[in-house]
């Protein structure tokens, strides 16, 4: 299991390992990579994200070849890529609900692991690295909407970057360097296509972390507590895959049904029309993935002596470098949510929370909505800065159970159980 | 290093600190890591504007002689568009009046978005004549040219403009109303008259040293 080579019986495949073991390397991370037995759909999110990236990756770089990246030219060749490159528009729609798709499988990710309290000791490494890559993802998204140039690529660029002049002192010299001009213009085109296309060959690099990091400990598990033997747990290859396939097919069906019937149903009218400097839309709004951020930038109001503006790009920030800092904020010992009865409450209230910024996001931020935003805005920080030490103090969790092979074979005598269940493998 | 000293006897005149080969560690790393540091600053710079945009950014000059009492004009300067607005008597007076210099948020211009020589009532250096950069100071966007009094803006609505992204309104001034998202007046950018009608956009009259990056919020 441990020694050098492989079972294989190919002798090529034999020599070429004992060279470059790139097959031992596989046969341990798929075929030995022990995995909890009792894992649940949630745990699909994860090869899900990584398939998505893989899409948004080849779909992007044949884009790449049919597009141009000049304010005159950009917004025509998107046409053109729709109308007269063969398969440009499979391949844009692709692309373009690509996006929403990753983001709807990233925060699905996102909330499981919050759930199963998968943040834990031993895994605030990966988890943190998991939120290096939302920021990734979310630039990767924030600068690939900006390409086609239509209105709201313009206008969002343009309120996007004015965020940073809120910074003291540095705040005009930092907009007019991510500019390259007087303004959004062709220079800041060229470089959000350039850094476009390199910042997922960084998330590749963060995800390959990600991994090493998970492999070391090994999968989380609905209940949260450690595998204790191989009772416990089962190889990734053929269980997972074959689980992971399953789930990859329901959800090609889901993003299939959304390319080839309502490609246009997530995105914005406004961004058909060429962007033009001299007449900003009706209204701005952000991609749907970024609503509740978009509440959070405009709900703050003055705080002490920090304006509204610099307040409301702080707490945006804030916002996803708190996620940094929840393995030491989440002060209970027990992952899984399922043992926590007050916490296991709590995690919906964050769900709706979020939801709720999101609806705020895509209005104007007048009467019930501000009030709405202003308040789910503060318990998002409340959330997690205040209830999750305060709960993990005060709360009194279930029994947990005494293995993850005891709990799955549910029959009358936990041990037994856990002890035929050893026989049968 | 002293731990390591401690724990290996043998090796100890190796790893002795303060020895030569430290010196030269350090030495080297902290010149190495410098001119990496300093090999950055080309590839950050190469990102600021280029000498053709500055170029671009020259002084404009625009011929104001056929702007009639309440028109206004759009010109584009260093990709910012350029409002200019050849005020009625009727408008010059309501910036004057106190029902309306008493919603506005800096009636006196005292934030720092105007070169001293448009630090007045009129915020600008002919009366009718007001040149404002038509950038809302909230988050960016245009805001639309609304002189007539009244309307769809409220009764009260003096003309002006209102910005359709948040809901920001100035008047025809550019200062901005109170309890609106904008924190401030439409800035007015350098410009100074050369002739009669002709104005230059970018350059300030004689003895003012006045800079558009200077201001509170562009």
């Amino acid at each position: 299991m441990t020694g050098p080579g492989t079972q294989s019986q190919s002798k090529l495949v034999r020599w070429i390992d004992y060279r470059l073991p790139i097959f031992t390397f596989m046969r341990h991370e798929l075929n030995e990579y022990p995995t909890p037995r009792n894992l649940n759909y949630w745990w699909n999110f994860g090869s899900l994200a990584g398939i998505m990236l893989v899409i948004m990756m080849v779909t992007g770089i044949f884009l790449a070849m049919q597009y141009t990246p000049n304010v005159s030219d950009a917004f025509d060749s998107v046409e053109r890529i729709m109308r007269d490159v063969n398969f440009g528009w499979l391949l844009r729609y692709l692309h373009m609900n690509g996006a929403s798709f990753f983001f709807i499988v990233v925060y699905v990710h996102l909330f499981r692991g919050l759930y199963y309290g998968s943040y834990k000791e031993p895994r605030e490494l990966l988890w943190m690295l998991g939120v290096i890559i939302l920021l990734l993802m979310m630039a990767t998204a924030f600068m690939g909407y900006v390409l086609p140039w239509g209105q709201m690529s313009f206008w969002a660029a343009t309120v996007i970057t004015n965020l940073f002049s809120a910074l003291p002192v540095v705040g005009p010299k930092v907009v007019g360097w991510l500019w390259g001009g007087f303004a959004v213009g062709n220079p800041t085109l060229n470089r959000f296509y350039s850094l476009h296309y390199l910042l997922p060959f960084l998330i590749v690099g963060v995800v390959g972390l990600h991994l090493i990091a998970l492999h070391q400990h090994g999968s989380n598990n609905p209940l949260g507590i450690d595998r204790k033997g191989p009772q416990d747990s089962i190889p990734f290859h053929p269980y997972y895959t074959v689980k992971d396939m399953f789930g990859l097919g329901v959800f090609l069906i889901a993003y299939a049904v959304v390319v080839f019937y309502f490609p246009n149903l997530l995105g914005d009218t406004q961004n058909y029309v060429p962007a033009n400097p001299l007449q900003t839309p009706p209204e701005i709004v952000p991609e749907w993935y970024f609503l509740p951020y978009y509440a959070i930038l405009r709900s703050v109001p003055d705080i002490l002596f920090i304006p509204a503006k610099l307040a409301g790009v702080l707490c945006l920030f804030g916002a996803i470098g708190v996620l940094f800092f929840l393995p030491w904020l989440d002060t209970s010992r027990v992952r899984s949510a399922r043992f926590r009865p007050v916490f296991k409450w709590v995690f919906w209230l964050l769900v709706i929370d979020v939801v709720a910024l999101g609806v705020c996001g895509a209005h104007r931020p007048e009467g019930l909505y501000i009030i709405v935003g202003r308040l789910a805005t503060l318990y998002y920080f409340i959330h997690f800065i205040v209830l999750f030490p305060v709960i993990g103090w005060l709360e009194r969790p279930l029994p947990l159970p005494t293995s993850i092979s005891a709990a799955v074979t549910k029959t009358s005598s936990g041990p037994l159980a856990a002890a035929s269940s050893v026989e049968k493998r | 290093m002293a731990d390591a000293a401690q724990s290996k006897p043998m090796d100890a005149h190796i790893h002795e600190s303060g020895t030569r080969r430290d010196f030269l560690q350090i030495a080297a790393t902290v010149v190495g890591g410098i001119g990496a540091a300093i090999a950055v600053w080309p590839l950050i710079d190469s990102m600021n504007a280029a000498k053709d945009t500055l170029a671009a950014g020259a002084p404009l000059d625009i011929d104001l002689s056929h702007l009639q009492p309440g028109q206004q004009i759009v010109v584009l300067w260093r990709s910012r568009p350029i409002f200019i607005v050849n005020r009625t008597p009727a408008e010059l007076k309501t910036l004057q009046e106190s029902q309306v210099t008493g919603l506005l948020r800096d009636s006196q211009s005292e934030a720092n978005q105007q070169p001293d020589y448009a630090k007045n009532w009129h915020r600008s250096i002919k009366p009718e004549f007001a040149v404002l950069v038509g950038i809302c100071t909230h988050l960016g966007c245009i805001p639309e040219f609304k002189p007539a009094p009244g309307g769809d803006l409220g009764a009260a609505w003096p003309g002006g403009y209102f910005c359709p992204c948040h809901g920001s309104r100035y008047d025809l001034a550019g200062r901005v109303f109170a309890g609106v998202p904008a924190p401030y007046n439409l800035p007015v950018p350098p410009y100074n008259f050369i002739s009669d009608s002709v104005i230059r956009i970018g350059e300030n009259p004689a003895g003012s040293a006045f800079n558009l990056n200077s201001i509170e919020q562009l």
